[in-house]
């Protein structure tokens, strides 16, 4: 079974080709079933391989399968090849799963737009390109998918195209990011330049051999890797790209935060967790990364409006925990946690999408309301999905994950009780966001009557992705074993008081909802009065605006460059050629303008030439 | 005796077209796209039978033309000399196909500059004699004046006249190098001789050296062209016919790569070390200035021409970083981008003979009007921004991988190319095929004979992008052979 590992992107893959070649030929039912099919065989070998891999592990936990040799130069060989051992195949199946859930759903919410083989062409692509990222056992081939992944997300959020602002969006995603993979184009050449291979395991071999912990080479590969990480992953100084990317159709949306492109940069660091190892500072540099991401884009979602806004911060929020966990070397609790937040973080936006479509893609929260009754499918999902995220006790599965990452924050040994503060104080912004957001859309009066129920394939996607996200969490203790396989064990502080954090962690997250429900439901006049208070508008204008990144960033770089290049639209340097020409055209006028044609002028012209001729030959 | 036949094919098919020209231009157009494909059938042979990878020189020949003065018509292929012959006969049968119905006046003479210009290029990839080398470096910028200048666009007479000034100029720098070292060598050795493989270690003072390498290195550099030099470019690709800007992008400022490569590095080694501080920063600048300039222009067909400034710059690092992962790199960014923006042009040319402008300022939202020939415009812009998996990507990383442990500034400057690549390729897709419609055009989608070129040309990008062996394994003896003639420089 192993053996079919290929056809998993490969699946995707075809369908992107078929589509993009036929798409103008084929009806919207074949466009579906080829869009949604592939992903969903893919899925279907995703769970084969995966039995096979769990009934009968290979040798070492970890099969490899190598499909051609893709550059070989001199002493550089990459190869086309996939390597599945605990950490691929649970990416895999998120990946394949929530991405099949999603392009199911597409099928029926895209159903109207004209551009729907187009869009199931991007989304195939997009399934494919993270999949070889994830299971690319080469580092250059990981990057292959990396920057599908990168250029599928631009497609995808200016699909719209026609309009400019989706434009912009898309164009900011693709470039912002682009700033982070150079960063780590020029980590692989570093890797390779000293280590000679850039086939994973084997870096990470020599890596563990070559270098002492702290070396300086080490501390560099991480930071360049680290760069590519936060770029894909949109954290702090690099998260500006994800707020804007909401611009792309909602489905697309969920895929870009649950299941591919922003979990590649934490899919990555734990990938390369042994050059993480030997570059304590730039661990660190990860977990403070996590911590103060989260916290801002916490107090960002905190004042959005625009409820896909809402949604965008709280992806840059959890994926903050991620980093913290990362950074603290809980390398599992990370893609655990990552797992959840696929589940929940899809259904989100699945639900989001839903309201969005009956409510004729109104976006604003302030404009929805009461739609509890009118939408109950959608609204209970969407409670579960938010009580995910909230990670309220003990039902949601939520809970677990982000309180095993809270709980290694500070009992690591390279972890804080600081880093353990950051996480609780974003588990209360998280709630409280959370519900506000579900009592603003769903509770109160109504304000916009629904003009659209979802039909199967929504209601289908919606209510397995509810499932998952109660009762993933329970997967817990054999999850974490089974990545154990493939990631190191956290080298935890024995004796803290595990069951005083998490029940602080629970107290925290429960008071969020009361306070959301306090603010936003019961007595809405509180939050008004401050937000009209002076320093109330303030924060609330600079936390709606992101901190003000996106201002420094076309202040002193978009703009500037656009000034510069469009001051030289013409070249200075032809000036210089130019003003050849017009010299010689000068001398040119000059000497012709002596040529008149009278014999007087070319007599006198002799004389004077025969002059000085002779003034030369007699006195020098 | 095939290289001969390389070059008199086209030679000759030149000739018969413009005669043929008289009675009917399609026979023309046949003939020539023929012999073309004879020729690239030629080159397909040898590569298939003489590329076992054992020795350096897989064919040559040679025959007396001007012994007394130690000429000679010497003709050979390696595998470098074979992968841009064989560029040279592809890209030729695209540009003859690209001006089928494009070109409809004086036909018959259009296709005789055409084939001459592609015999002339074939003929400075294969001489090793310096004097027939700087006999087809000549031959190739006549007709390309022609070319310019009689089926150019608005402002063809200044582009034709620049072109050929800045070329002819720096030729002549050439010419008097290789005088110089003509002169040296034979009053060192007493054998006067314009034979590449004897003049190759003559021993020179390192003043003549640097002053003879420089006379190569900027005949080179304009062709390249490397920041500086390069003004002539926009101008003469811009206001070419599309075959011109395919022929001027695809293959001319190859011949200035190649002549580094070949050349001025394998006979000044010395010098070339001493100078390749500035090569390099050349080569960044070139990198970074391209792309920003190409950000900045509101003409199409400018664009494009400025993104070549921008990705020569990286056979220029990459040649002189003087490795074989740089090397072999250089040689694949070569390809890449003359088929990647041979076909861009190609793209820009379909455009304008439809909608009569290539002012991105007219264009906006082409997607929906013709949606073919905008997936095509966005495939290339992902080609030339240096997607994985497609040719540019392959090339410029392994030039990039090469060039670190040279120099690491020099690689991360390079690297941010990455960036202002994407800037400049997305400003493109969104200007002209993007966004709301400024004008309504009704046009049609793509024809078949332009998916046919456009199809050929993917397939070979994404051939380099995906699999690239073949080509490494055919350059490979080629350039281990030109690293022991540099030495480490």
């Amino acid at each position: 079974m192993l053996e079919l590992l290929w056809l998993i992107p490969a699946l995707p893959l075809a369908g992107f080709v078929i589509l993009a070649l036929a798409g103008p030929w084929i009806s919207r039912i074949a466009a579906a079933i080829i869009g949604v099919g592939s992903v969903g065989l893919s899925m279907v070998v995703a769970i084969l391989v995966a039995i096979a891999f769990l009934t009968s592990p290979p040798p070492n936990h970890a099969y490899l399968q190598t499909l051609w040799t893709w550059i070989h130069v001199g002493s550089f060989k990459s190869e086309m090849a996939f390597y599945l051992d605990a950490l691929s195949l649970v990416m895999m199946l998120v990946v394949t799963f929530v991405g099949f859930l999603i392009h199911l759903y597409s099928a029926e919410f895209m159903i109207t737009d004209v551009g729907y083989s187009r869009f199931f062409a991007y989304m195939n692509l997009f399934v494919g390109s993270m999949l070889i990222l994830i299971l690319a056992s080469d580092l250059l081939f990981l990057y292959l998918g990396w920057e599908g992944v990168g250029l599928c997300s631009y497609l995808l959020i200016g699909f719209w195209y026609a309009d400019p602002v989706n434009g912009r969006a898309a164009r900011k995603a693709f470039i912002v990011t682009r700033i982070g993979d150079t960063a780590m184009a020029i980590g692989l050449f570093l890797l390779f330049t000293h280590l000679g291979t850039l086939q994973i395991q084997e870096v990470m071999h020599r890596a563990l051999s070559q270098w002492p912990v702290g070396s300086g080479l080490a501390v560099a590969a991480a930071a360049m890797l680290l760069g590519g990480a936060v770029g894909k992953s949109a954290q702090l100084p690099l998260q500006t790209w994800l707020p804007d990317a909401m611009a792309g159709p909602t489905p697309a949306s969920a895929l870009i935060h649950a299941a591919t492109m922003v979990t590649a940069g934490v899919y990555l660091i734990a990938r390369t967790h042994v050059v993480f190892s030997l570059a304590p500072s730039v661990q660190f540099q990860v977990a403070v990364i996590g911590a103060v991401t989260l916290l801002i884009a916490g107090f960002s979602a905190l004042v959005q409006s625009d409820i896909k806004r809402v949604l965008a911060y709280s992806t840059i929020s959890q994926i903050g925990y991620m980093f913290l966990a990362l950074g603290v070397g809980a390398w599992s609790a990370a893609i655990f946690h990552f797992m959840i937040h696929a589940f929940f973080k899809s259904l989100l936006f699945l639900g989001a999408g839903a309201v969005i479509l009956a409510l004729h893609h109104e976006h604003n929260m302030f404009k929805m309301g009461g739609l509890r009754k009118e939408l109950p499918i959608t609204f209970w999902t969407f409670l579960i999905a938010a009580a995910s995220l909230s990670a309220l006790p003990l039902v949601t599965a939520g809970f677990y994950s982000k309180d095993l990452i809270l709980s290694y924050a500070w009992s690591s040994t390279t972890g804080s009780p600081w880093l353990w503060c950051a996480g609780v104080a974003g588990a209360l912004l998280t709630s409280l966001y959370s519900f506000r957001m579900v009592f603003l859309v769903f509770f109160s009066d109504v304000k916009l009557k629904p003009v659209y129920k979802p039909g199967l394939c929504i209601t289908l996607s919606l209510v397995i992705l509810a499932g998952l996200s109660l009762a993933a969490g329970f997967l817990k203790i054999p999850f974490t074993d089974f990545l154990h396989t493939a990631l190191p064990v956290v080298s935890a502080v024995q004796g803290s008081s595990e069951w005083k954090l998490q029940a602080i962690a629970g107290i925290v997250s429960l008071a969020g909802v009361y306070l959301a429900y306090l603010f936003f439901l019961r007595k809405p006049q509180i939050i008004q009065n401050v937000v009209r208070s002076g320093p109330g508008s303030i924060l609330h204008r600079f936390w709606f605006v992101g901190w003000g990144f996106d201002w420094i960033y076309d202040t002193f770089l978009v703009n500037p460059f656009v000034w510069i290049s469009r001051l030289n639209k013409n070249d200075f340097i032809d000036i210089f050629y130019d003003d050849i020409a017009w010299l010689n055209r000068i001398f040119h006028r000059r000497l012709s303008d002596t040529q008149t044609g009278q014999v007087r002028w070319y007599a006198a012209g002799i004389t004077v030439g025969a002059i000085i001729v002779i003034a030369i030959v007699v006195f020098l | 005796m095939i290289l001969i036949w390389l070059i008199v094919i086209p030679v000759a098919a030149g000739v018969l077209g413009w005669f043929l020209g008289r009675w009917s231009t399609l026979l023309t157009r046949w003939t020539c796209l023929l012999a073309l494909i004879l020729d690239l059938v030629l080159v397909l042979a040898i590569w298939w039978y003489r590329n076992d990878g054992q020795g350096t020189w897989l064919v040559q020949t040679r025959h007396l033309w001007i012994p007394q003065l130690g000429i000679s018509f010497y003709l050979a292929m390696d595998g470098l000399s074979l992968l841009l012959v064989m560029l040279t006969a592809f890209l030729g049968i695209m540009s003859v196909a690209c001006s089928w119905s494009g070109i409809r006046e004086q036909v018959g003479f259009f296709h005789m500059n055409l084939m001459w210009i592609l015999a002339g290029i074939m003929g400075v990839f294969l001489a090793l004699d310096l004097f027939l080398f700087y006999f087809f470096w000549e031959l190739m910028l006549v007709p390309m004046y022609f070319l310019i200048a009689i089926w150019g666009h608005e402002n063809r007479a200044y582009a034709a006249i620049k072109f050929f000034l800045f070329t002819q100029l720096s030729g002549l720098l050439m010419l008097a190098a290789i005088l110089g070292l003509y002169f040296i060598h034979g009053r060192n050795t007493g054998t006067y001789t314009f034979d590449y493989t004897q003049l190759l270690g003559t021993s020179l003072s390192p003043a003549a050296a640097m002053w003879l390498m420089l006379g190569f290195f900027i005949a080179f550099a304009v062709k390249i062209p490397t920041v500086g030099v390069h003004s002539w470019l926009p101008d003469a690709h811009t206001e070419a016919p599309t075959a011109g800007s395919v022929i001027l992008a695809g293959l001319l400022l190859k011949t200035g790569a190649y002549g580094l490569i070949r050349f001025v590095i394998p006979l000044f080694p010395d010098a070339a070390r001493d100078f390749t501080p500035v090569a390099m920063i050349l080569g960044v600048v070139g990198i970074l200035y391209g792309a920003i300039m190409a950000f900045a222009q509101t003409d199409l067909k400018r664009l494009v021409a400025y993104t070549s400034i921008s990705h020569m710059g990286f056979v220029l690092i990459g040649v002189f970083a003087w490795n074989m992962l740089a090397l072999q790199g250089a040689v694949i960014v070569i390809l890449a981008h003359g088929v990647t923006t041979g076909a861009l042009f190609i793209l820009v040319g379909d455009l304008q003979d439809r909608i009569h402008t290539r002012d991105m300022t007219r264009m906006g939202g082409l997607w929906s009007t013709v949606p073919r020939i905008s997936g095509i415009a966005l495939f290339l812009a992902l080609a030339s921004l240096g997607l994985p998996g497609l040719g540019n990507f392959v090339g410029e990383f392994l030039v990039l991988l090469g060039t670190y442990p040279v120099n690491i500034l020099i690689t991360a400057l390079a690297s941010t190319g990455f960036i202002f690549s994407v800037i400049y390729a997305l400003y493109m897709i969104q200007n002209t095929f993007h966004g709301p419609q400024k004008e309504v055009w009704s046009i049609p989608d793509i024809s078949p004979r332009e998916a046919t070129i456009m199809g050929l040309l993917i397939v070979v990008i994404v051939w380099l992008g995906l699999y690239p062996n073949p080509f490494f394994k055919t350059v490979g003896p080629a350039l281990n052979a030109l690293l022991g003639l540099g030495g480490k420089l």
